[in-house]
């Protein structure tokens, strides 16, 4: 359906996309006891660190290399080995996983054969994981650097069953996208467990990154998956992904222990959650349990009481494939034209979303596209909020990272409650934003019809100057 | 034009820099850049000091030319305020791709440049450096020198790379580029006797201007404030200044310097956190001011000035001292806020349990001992577990620090105030310093602290139930030396089931009982929460017991 298309700009202006390796760091925090680490200047790791901090209003564990001019030329390899053994020493992490960045990537480290080495040099490491990830910060996304690592997780830490082992049904692996919360993680726990299912989550997020607060003080990881229920992945019956870029750690899964596996593109809408809790009841052998009966009717009921409010509305969205895909879908269902779409990289779903054009581009153009189309609601992360206040559109805020709100761990998107909450939220935005900016008084009839039809402008333009 | 390393050579050799001047030469030679250690740092890199100490000027197009990682992931994170422009605050970058990393990215900078002049049109643009264009040899200089001369547009190399060094030298190489490209190339419409220049001032939070009436009412204007709140015209004509002020000394000092040197303007360094730091500024800026030649009246208005906002700050700080008795706060934040803001709390009443100094210099730490005392804990480098113990043993009550230090105080269930650039309150000047004191109280005195230090009941249940559990078995201890028999059938052994001591040994000897299993069967022990005790009962009974017993009791 949509055509996607690349600007020719040189200068990328108010960004929408940030990069590879903090994908890939995020990740690793989804694991117990973990410390990712930034094969670059500190600088690499500074700026990553503040944003998850902003996002989350958590510590947040990332560490750096901290390469000098003086080790770039040289390489890394002594950055690399002391990094890890510091690491190794003060915080006793269960693993360490390890993302290069655009320094690094440029000169050609080849981390994979330093780690060999270091394992060599240091055998007390012999217990502690050590994974590696190339992620240049000069190609692809946030998004990809996430995928990747998750692939490379599953690459080197799913251990594939002995023969003979009989896999135990209840089993279940989730692959969950980068753009699921800690909230959305836990929901979709309960809806697992609600079903009699043992969910293996990975990257789990919601262990680390949920808030919740340690006994003890640590300088790894919280919470979130072991690595030891990492290995033991290859057991399950199922694995079931969340988002198209999660397609690659599925394959892996599959590949290397036989577990077939069940991807959900998206899981915020009505359609979408009946063929995942379809799928759930199917796999598990159980008949939906009531509550999810109930909650299927209150979404359905929110879309009646929404409608009125979100059809007809023309969205400008700015978010990562698998996010744009998900809400862009959901508000496509409930009669919202998507009007301005802007991305960050490539992705199979962009040509499905419902609407002509989808670009990778920034928020300079999304601001331009929803300024000539007309546009009246705005999606994307917080980098919206001047574009917002420059439109004066109502803004719903969505993705990472969301820094000028809180609670931005437990924004819930997934299942039939989650859709639920979502259109709520967005159908309140709305009518908010009528009773504020667009009251209908005798002057004002006229100009504000105008506004909701740009197309017909001309018409509507001679009628008021002929009343003139 | 000198190269970046000669630049940063002449930087290290700062002799405004008081750590600089008690090193000896060879210390010198090697330069400040502290060895960072891998795995262990968490600063920001130089492009990161570069960017702090320019960004806020308002109306300038702020370049970063690299990928996407440098400003993707880092833009608009800064809360300096803007009076006007606020094309500072969009987020501009090549975004480079792996094409421009094999073929140069001089070109896509330049079409960048061009792109920002044509959409924007602002006064001028500052064209950061990055390191995987310094690796690859892409030559900013000159890209910016052929884009200011073809476009008519002043476009300034910032050339700061970021693993060059830290923040902190970032920040004197922003210095630099400002010296070497901006500052004398224009003239002012007008100039007063009573010009004066702030070095180092951000404008976080907008709190200059908790400052600045103050200047206003005394006729004393901001020529150019290097950076917040900034006009580019005004720092390019900055050299017509009278005095100046550096305001963050670690910053910016070769600014002022060269400043100095260059066109004769003194300096002196300063602050407006805390009330006396805030008078003894103003009083400075006078001073300096009648030196150069404004009228000698200004002394004295000054002083009034300062005698009135003085006694109006230290009334309202007057009402919080009783509340604030005995409460203990602990300080982690740099450079002159270590003692700046430690005089104003010791005289709101709180009792300083210490305040690291891990940025000071060696004059603040004199000072620091000159206001807490010879034995003042003066923190250097605390690891966040360190604080955190200190937290949760209660020696302080409070902590006032950085962003990045907050989570270890708040999960510790403990009051915590943010001092560091990226608060949301401004504490400058007398006013600021009230806000300081009223949010401690806010935070202090905030109910809900004592709601979160509560266990949750389950747990206090569980707790209670072990220690009456501990207490029982104490007590019957004791009976059990007084008289054997009675205390034997008294002592329970499996509370749920009420089975005593006596029963369960009677049991075992009769039967030859020898597993918890087997007891079980003979009495109505449950072996559930008496399981342990059970098989203590067995391997202490005198009956033989054949060792696989044994075994399973240990």
């Amino acid at each position: 359906m949509a055509i996607v298309t690349t600007p020719k700009k040189a200068c990328a202006v108010n960004p929408l996309k940030m990069s590879q390796p903090i994908g890939g760091a995020f990740a690793f925090m989804g694991l117990r006891g973990a410390m990712p680490l930034l094969h670059g200047s500190q600088g690499c790791t500074s700026f990553g660190l503040t944003l998850f901090v902003r996002h989350f209003k958590e510590a947040v564990p990332l560490q750096t290399t901290a390469m000098s001019e003086v080790a770039t030329v040289l390489g890394g390899y002594e950055n690399v080995e002391q990094a890890i053994l510091n690491i190794y020493n003060r915080a006793k992490p269960e693993i360490i996983g390890i993302c290069s960045t655009g320094v690094t990537e440029t000169n050609g480290d080849d981390v994979d054969g330093y780690i060999k080495l270091i394992r060599e040099q240091h055998p007390q490491l012999a217990k502690c994981p050590l994974v590696f990830v190339s992620t240049p910060d000069f190609k692809d996304a946030f998004q990809d650097g996430w995928a990747k690592t998750v692939a490379c997780m599953v690459e080197v830490l799913v251990e594939a069953p002995p023969v003979g082992v009989e896999r135990d049904p209840a089993r279940v692996n989730v692959l969950p996208g980068c753009h699921l919360t800690p909230g959305d993680l836990d929901e979709l726990r309960t809806i697992l467990e609600d079903f009699g299912l043992k969910p293996s989550f990975l990257p789990d997020l919601a262990g680390s990154l949920d808030g919740h607060i340690p006994d003890e003080f640590t300088p790894t990881t919280i919470g979130g998956i072991g690595v030891d229920e990492v290995a033991g992945m290859g057991r399950s019956s199922w694995t079931i992904a969340i988002g198209e870029q999660m397609r690659r750690a599925a394959e892996a899964i599959q590949a290397k222990a036989g577990v077939p596996f069940r991807l959900f593109e998206r899981l915020c809408g009505l359609i979408p959650n009946d063929e995942f809790i379809a799928f759930l009841s199917d796999i598990s052998g159980r008949p939906v349990p009531a509550k999810y009966r109930r909650q299927r009717g209150q979404l359905s009921d929110a879309m009646l009481d929404a409608h009125f409010h979100v059809g007809g509305r023309k969205l400008a969205i700015g978010a990562e494939p698998d996010l744009l895909f998900d809400l862009s879908s959901m508000l496509h269902e409930m009669g919202a034209q998507v009007t301005a779409a802007v991305t960050t990289t490539q992705s199979p779903v962009l040509e499905r979303i419902g609407t002509n054009e989808v670009l990778i581009g920034d928020l300079e153009d999304l601001e331009e596209l929803a300024r000539t189309r007309n546009c009246d609601l705005l999606i994307t992360h917080s980098h919206g909020r001047q574009a917002a206040a420059r439109l004066k559109i109502p803004f719903y805020r969505a993705g990472f990272p969301m820094f000028d709100r809180i609670g931005a761990g437990h924004q819930l998107s997934v299942g039939y409650r989650g859709t639920r909450d979502v259109i709520f939220s967005i159908a309140n935005l709305v009518i908010a934003d009528r009773e504020e900016n667009h009251q209908p008084a005798p002057d004002s009839w006229r100009t504000s019809r105008r506004s909701l039809k740009p197309g017909r402008r001309s018409f509507v333009d001679a009628t008021e100057g002929s009343m003139a | 034009m000198s190269s970046l390393s000669a630049t940063i050579q002449k930087i290290f050799n700062e002799p405004g820099c008081a750590k600089n001047a008690n090193k000896s030469d060879a210390e010198r030679n090697k330069g400040c850049a502290k060895q960072l250690q891998p795995g262990g740092a968490a600063g920001g890199c130089a492009f990161d000091g570069a960017k702090i100490a320019l960004q806020p000027f308002t109306d300038v197009a702020h370049l970063v030319h690299g990928p996407i990682a440098c400003e993707g992931n880092s833009w608009d994170n800064r809360g300096a305020a803007s009076s006007g422009a606020s094309i500072w605050r969009t987020g501009f970058t090549t975004d480079m791709n792996e094409t421009d990393i094999v073929f140069g990215g001089e070109k896509r900078l330049y079409k960048a440049i061009k792109e920002i002049i044509k959409k924007y049109n602002p006064p001028a643009i500052f064209v950061y450096q990055t390191c995987v264009p310094a690796m690859i040899g892409d030559d900013i200089n000159a890209v910016c020198k052929a884009a200011s001369q073809k476009l008519g547009k002043p476009v300034i190399p910032i050339n700061s790379p970021g693993f060059v060094g830290p923040k902190n030298l970032g920040n004197k190489l922003a210095g630099e580029a400002l010296l070497e490209h901006v500052i004398g190339t224009e003239e002012p419409d007008y100039t007063t006797p009573y010009d004066i220049n702030l070095i180092g001032e951000y404008n976080l939070c907008g709190e200059l201007w908790q400052v600045k009436p103050l200047l206003d009412e005394l006729g004393i204007r901001i020529l150019s404030c290097i950076s917040g709140d900034g006009k580019y015209r005004e720092v390019a004509s900055s050299h017509r200044a009278r005095a100046a002020m550096i305001v963050c000394s670690k910053a910016m000092i070769n600014v002022a310097r060269k400043m100095e040197g260059r066109y004769g303007i003194p300096f002196f360094e300063g602050s407006f956190y805390g009330i006396q730091d805030s008078s003894d500024s103003l009083r400075q800026i006078a001073r300096l001011l009648v030196e150069r030649g404004a009228p000698c009246e200004l002394i004295e208005r000054t002083e009034s000035v300062i005698a009135r906002e003085e006694a109006r700050a230290w009334a309202t700080i007057e009402l919080y001292k009783p509340r604030f008795a005995g409460k203990r706060a602990l300080l982690i934040t740099g450079g002159v806020k270590s003692w700046s803001v430690v005089a104003a709390l010791q005289e709101a009443g709180l009792e300083l349990v210490g305040t690291s100094v891990k940025k000071s210099t060696k004059q603040d730490k004199e000072r620091i001992k000159e206001l807490m005392g010879q034995d003042a804990l003066m923190i250097g480098d605390m690891t966040p577990r360190e604080i955190y113990e200190m937290l949760k043993d209660a020696k302080a009550d409070i902590m006032l620090s950085g962003g990045k230090s907050q989570f270890v105080a708040l999960k510790a269930a403990m009051p915590w105030l943010d001092i560091n650039q990226e608060r949301c309150h401004a504490y400058m000047g007398y006013i600021g310093m009230v806000k300081l004191v009223e949010e401690i109280d806010k935070a202090l005195f905030n109910p809900m602290w004592e709601q979160l230090r509560r266990p949750a009941p389950w747990e206090e249940v569980a707790k209670n139930r072990q220690t009456n559990g501990m207490a029982q078995i104490d007590v019957q201890a004791v009976d059990v030396a007084a008289d054997p028999e009675t205390t034997r059938r008294a002592k329970k052994v499996c509370f749920c089931k009420e089975v005593d001591l006596g029963t369960l040994e009677d049991a075992i000897r009769s039967h030859g009982l020898t597993s918890v299993e087997a007891v079980r069967q003979h009495t109505s022990a449950f072996g559930g929460c008496c399981k342990r005790r059970i098989e203590d009962i067995l391997t202490k009974m005198p009956v033989s017991s054949p060792p696989a017993m044994l075994q399973a009791a240990e």
